[in-house]
């Protein structure tokens, strides 16, 4: 082992860590408790378990840092398909818990490889990526790096478990930032924008006014000798999409994921049914005013009102009873994670260790951004966790195992030369 | 450089996150109540209402529970409607009914499916509650009186109306409020203040609780109990003696302004106001146009008082110094004046009169000398108005009284701007003559019967008056307000009181009253016969004289002053000063001596005068 890499350990990393844990756990407390007293003891609590899990992730921390940060890009590849196959074992070992069959089960204990196997693939794409061989913008590369992270991707959402699965897009992070041509994000983002406005207007509609707009581009253009075939060639492709989007939407999606993006383009009001949690969580937020109701008296959450508040809509508790104040606290935390983590990875001397960073800083970026989004309904309900907040061993220990392998490696720099 | 865009990403989202939270939790206040609504359970405890008694506490008005079926929609489950109809005394048709109105209603908020069930009905039920959920009995509390008297004055609650709870927070939907009366006036006082309990609920609308372990809740304070200056017996005499009659009979201590007796006729028992019995009755009540048995002829009746008026015309003559005791007038069947020789008539009697027999004798001559020598004093006719106006007016008249009956009227007494509009001053001009009805209380003067009692009582004291009013006491305790203790002084001296005190004496031992007399109680009083008019399809008709009397007794220790209006009842001591007399007795002696005069009284009804008028046909009056 190197010798002053503990000293070189990223300390602000780690206190953002603490008080996410720390906070997170006084909410999962509030939100779990119901009225008895305090004791560490009973297993039945949530806020129990979590701070075991809390507890043990101390020594998940200690390990990170103990193993020497060579194993982690040495091992990559073998601990990336030992993930494939703890994903492909749950089709014959695993337990299925409301519907989906995403754990293992050892007696009350039960483990989430999905959680587990955001780590692995980003080990596997930072090893991928910094061989010597690799050249993202040859297209065999980009389509062997797309395979890596759409294998365990795709094992997944059988589960099913669609949001865990969507958080591979957050490996656009590193891809991009490793010299993804830009172009991916242009066609990504328009195809994003086509698919919400064919769900709001009449894909007919849609294609027309799109079709306006590109005569008045080609009209103002004329002189420059515009190629008619090119435009003529982008309508189909659009046309193509808005109609196949809306067939898709109508015929492919099941009921409840079409009242999901119903309900968030404001296309529908149900508070009562499939809106009833996100109604809930935005009544809980917002009745939490300025400074909010005060620890363990929120309504809401003492009254149960938000289902999977401990888990999924634990930032509804923050909302309510740390009001504005606490909730853009949290958001702040986040977003000064997320640029440390930056800062981080751009000093990285390995293509390795900055590639890894940047998966990091993905993976927790889109669980923020989706999570959040969500629980102030500002996109379509999926089922992810707030990192480091929400209720859960496998979640919790994942992130830790995550950020924590990042932290060993941007220790390990002063070794590198 | 590509890494900016990715801080660009993260920090919008940080910044979206801010702006959405900005918007939910500070932009939007709707949330805070949508959380309360959800969460916490409002539950009132209602304290009772206090009770009323009378002068002598005797109880007239206290409480009796009222059960109430109520049905919260949403909590239903399939229950044996058979049994619970049959239980209830229903049909199946109509409950049916009732529940779907209800949900419709609101499934989440408590309707009223029976209400009002008896004890029996009740006990009953309660044993077999257990069986229907999402029913439930609430106890409510309905007025339960001891008393079929003086509806006018005690009044009736019902359920407060929407612009109430508006206005005044701490009234909620189906609350009792006080309406009229004086339910109504101390409906603060009577309330008291009802308990508040917050319970915490879950999301599945168990209580799980209370809200901050009771922090917020408060306990019910109970109403306070009131005493009111009513007689309970000389009010239920009075009631009495005006069957069959329209009218109003107020009778006031002098000594300290207490209402004895506010009576009104034609009335109706309190107790046809209470719960479930109320909005029929009320309608019927409400929609008797002509006999309006809901109209309190004591406080809101304006009526020409007539020649009781006159002692208040004496008293200002002798303080503005235009006449003395001495001086004595002529009247030839009547005071001519004018030009063309305008008569105001009088009646028979003997000749020159000074002022005691004058006021024994009624004079119109003699009164209207008075009157028109106090207007014509001042150099301007309107001087001399406003004067006369200002004496007239410290004794409680042509303005509200500022009693505690929450209806009230101001009668009227004319000033020199009502003269100079009518009569278009400055382009015409107008002389005391042309208000010479004033002198003897016709024409525009207009007082209520409780304005005329109340004058009544400032005479009987000398010249002062307590303003009238009806609570004696709070919970056991005399009240100490200082609008009613202490005493409005008149403009007229104190010495001039008595020859107009000897005056009203004597029309009881000599003058127009003098058959009404009763042994060993020195009454002062004065007759009155007030002409009236009405419109008959667009056409001024005279009707029967109203029937007037004021009295006051003992002559030199006063206990009781009234005033009695009997309308259309003809000269003044046929029916006012009859029972002015009877009503006298019967407080100060607590009996009744003159059973032949209580019995013609009782004999007697007015019914058939009342029926003139919309008869149809031509009639006579006064006969």
């Amino acid at each position: 082992m190197a010798k002053s890499s503990v000293a070189a350990i990223d300390w602000i990393t780690v206190l953002l860590f603490l008080l996410l844990v720390g906070f997170g756990w006084g909410n999962i407390y509030s939100a779990s408790y119901e009225g008895e007293a305090f004791s560490l003891s009973d297993f039945s609590q949530a806020y129990v378990k979590q701070a075991y899990w809390i507890l043990f992730s101390l020594v998940i921390i200690i390990i990170t840092q103990a193993v020497e940060a060579k194993f982690y890009e040495r091992f990559a590849g073998l601990i990336y398909v030992i993930s494939i196959c703890s994903l492909l074992g749950l089709f014959i070992f695993g337990k299925t818990v409301s519907g989906a069959t995403s754990w293992y089960a050892l007696g009350s204990f039960r483990l989430q490889p999905s959680e587990f196997a955001k780590v692995c693939t980003a080990l596997a794409l930072a090893k991928f990526l910094s061989d010597m061989q690799t050249n993202i913008r040859f297209i065999g590369h980009q389509l062997k790096a797309f395979l890596i992270i759409a294998l365990p991707a795709l094992l997944i959402i059988p589960q099913p478990d669609p949001g865990s699965a969507l958080v591979y897009a957050a490996f656009f992070f590193p891809l991009y930032r490793e010299g993804l041509a830009a172009g991916y994000l242009i066609v990504g983002v328009s195809a994003a924008a086509l698919f919400i406005l064919t769900l709001l207007f009449n894909p007919l509609w849609v294609v027309l006014g799109i079709a306006a707009m590109m005569m008045l581009i080609l009209i103002k253009n004329r002189k420059q000798k515009p190629k008619y075939s090119r435009y003529f060639l982008v309508i189909i492709v659009i046309t193509g999409f808005c109609f196949s989007v809306n067939y898709i939407f109508n015929n492919v999606f099941e009921q409840r994921h079409r009242d999901r993006f119903n309900i968030v383009l404001g296309k529908e009001v149900d508070a009562k049914g499939i809106g009833y949690n996100i109604n809930q969580s935005q009544i809980a937020i917002g009745s939490g005013g300025w400074t909010g109701k005060g620890w363990k008296e929120g309504t809401q959450t003492k009254g149960g009102f938000v289902p999977e508040q401990h888990t999924d809509y634990i930032f509804s508790t923050v909302g309510e009873e740390w009001g504005f104040l606490g909730a853009t606290l949290v958001v702040i935390l986040f977003v000064m994670l997320l640029i440390r983590l930056i800062h981080l990875a751009e000093r990285q001397k390995t293509q390795f260790s900055r590639v890894y960073g940047y998966s990091v800083i993905g993976i927790l970026f889109i669980h923020f951004a989706i999570n959040i989004g969500m629980v102030t309904g500002i996109i379509p309900t999926i089922g992810i966790p707030l990192p480091f907040f929400s209720y859960g061993g496998s979640g919790l220990w994942g992130f830790t195992i995550l950020l924590f392998i990042f932290i060993k490696l941007d220790a390990n720099r002063v070794n590198e030369w | 450089m590509r890494k900016l865009l990715l801080y660009l990403i993260i920090v919008t989202t940080g910044i979206v996150f801010v702006a959405r939270l900005f918007y939910l939790q500070i932009y939007n206040t709707s949330f805070a109540s949508l959380s309360e609504d959800n969460a916490i359970k409002i539950i009132y405890d209602y304290p009772q209402r206090g009770a009323i008694y009378d002068r002598n506490g005797r109880l007239l008005v206290t409480n009796q529970p009222s059960y109430d079926v109520m049905v919260i929609p949403r909590e239903l489950k399939p229950f044996d409607t058979l049994e619970f109809c049959s239980i209830l005394n229903i049909t199946k048709d109509k409950l049916t009914q009732r529940l779907h109105k209800a949900r419709v209603y609101s499934p989440r908020v408590p309707s009223i499916i029976i209400p009002q069930l008896t004890k029996d009905e009740y006990a009953y039920l309660q044993e077999k509650m257990r069986k229907f959920d999402g029913f439930y009995i609430q106890k409510r509390s309905l007025r339960d009186y001891q008393t079929v008297l003086a509806a006018n004055v005690l009044g009736y609650i019902g359920e407060v109306n929407e612009a109430l709870i508006q206005k005044d927070p701490y009234y909620l939907s189906g609350d009792l409020i006080g309406i009229d009366g004086v339910e109504k006036q101390y409906e603060k006082e009577l309330r008291g203040i009802k308990g508040v309990k917050r319970i915490q609920k879950d999301r599945f609308n168990r209580d799980i609780g209370p809200y901050k372990n009771g922090r917020f809740d408060t306990l019910p304070v109970n109403g306070k109990d009131l005493t009111i200056t009513i007689d309970r017996s000389l009010q239920a005499y009075g009631q009495k003696l005006m069957e069959n009659k329209r009218g109003g009979i107020v009778a006031l201590e002098p000594a300290t302004g207490e209402i004895l007796a506010l009576v009104t006729a034609p009335t109706y028992k309190p107790e046809l106001l209470v719960g479930r019995k109320r909005s029929p009755n009320f309608t019927k009540l409400y929609y008797d146009t002509i006999a309006k048995p809901l109209f309190d002829r004591g406080v809101k009746g304006e009526y020409p008082p007539g020649s009781p008026f006159k002692t208040i015309n004496a008293l200002i003559g002798l303080q503005e110094g235009v006449i003395d005791l001495k001086e004595s007038i002529y009247c030839r069947m009547g005071y001519y004046y004018g030009k063309k020789g305008q008569k105001l008539g009088c009646h028979s009697h003997r000749t020159p009169l000074n002022m005691i027999p004058g006021i024994a004798n009624s004079c119109n001559a003699y009164f209207a000398t008075v009157y028109r020598r106090i207007i014509e004093k001042y150099d301007t006719p309107q001087e001399g108005i406003d004067t006369w106006g200002k004496h007239v007016e410290s004794f409680g008249l042509g303005n509200y009284l500022g009693n505690d009956l929450p209806e009230g009227k101001r009668g009227k007494v004319p000033t020199a701007e009502y003269y100079n509009r009518i009569y278009q001053y400055p382009t015409y001009k107008w002389y005391a003559t042309a208000t010479l009805s004033n002198a003897i209380g016709q024409g525009e003067v207009l007082t209520t019967p409780i304005q005329l009692a109340n004058m009544t009582a400032a005479i009987a004291n000398r010249g002062y008056y307590y303003t009238p009013h009806i609570i004696k006491a709070i919970d056991g305790s005399p009240i100490e307000n200082e609008y009613y203790t202490n005493p409005k002084i008149t403009t007229i001296d104190k010495e001039h009181f008595d020859p107009v005190v000897q005056g009203m004496h004597e029309v009881y031992t000599k003058g127009t009253a003098s058959f009404l007399q009763v042994k060993d109680i020195e009454i002062c009083g004065k007759t009155g016969t007030a002409e009236n008019f009405v419109k008959i399809d667009g056409v001024k008709t005279q009707l029967t004289d109203h029937s007037v009397f004021i009295a006051f007794a003992p002559k030199d220790d006063p206990k009781i002053a009234l005033a009695v209006f009997v309308e259309n009842g003809y000269w003044g001591a046929r029916y006012a000063g009859r029972i002015a007399s009877l009503m006298i007795e019967k407080y100060l002696k607590g009996v009744i001596t003159r059973t032949d005069l209580e019995e013609w009284v009782f004999m007697h009804s007015l019914e058939g005068e009342y029926a003139k008028q919309y008869s149809g046909k031509p009639f006579k009056i006064n006969q």
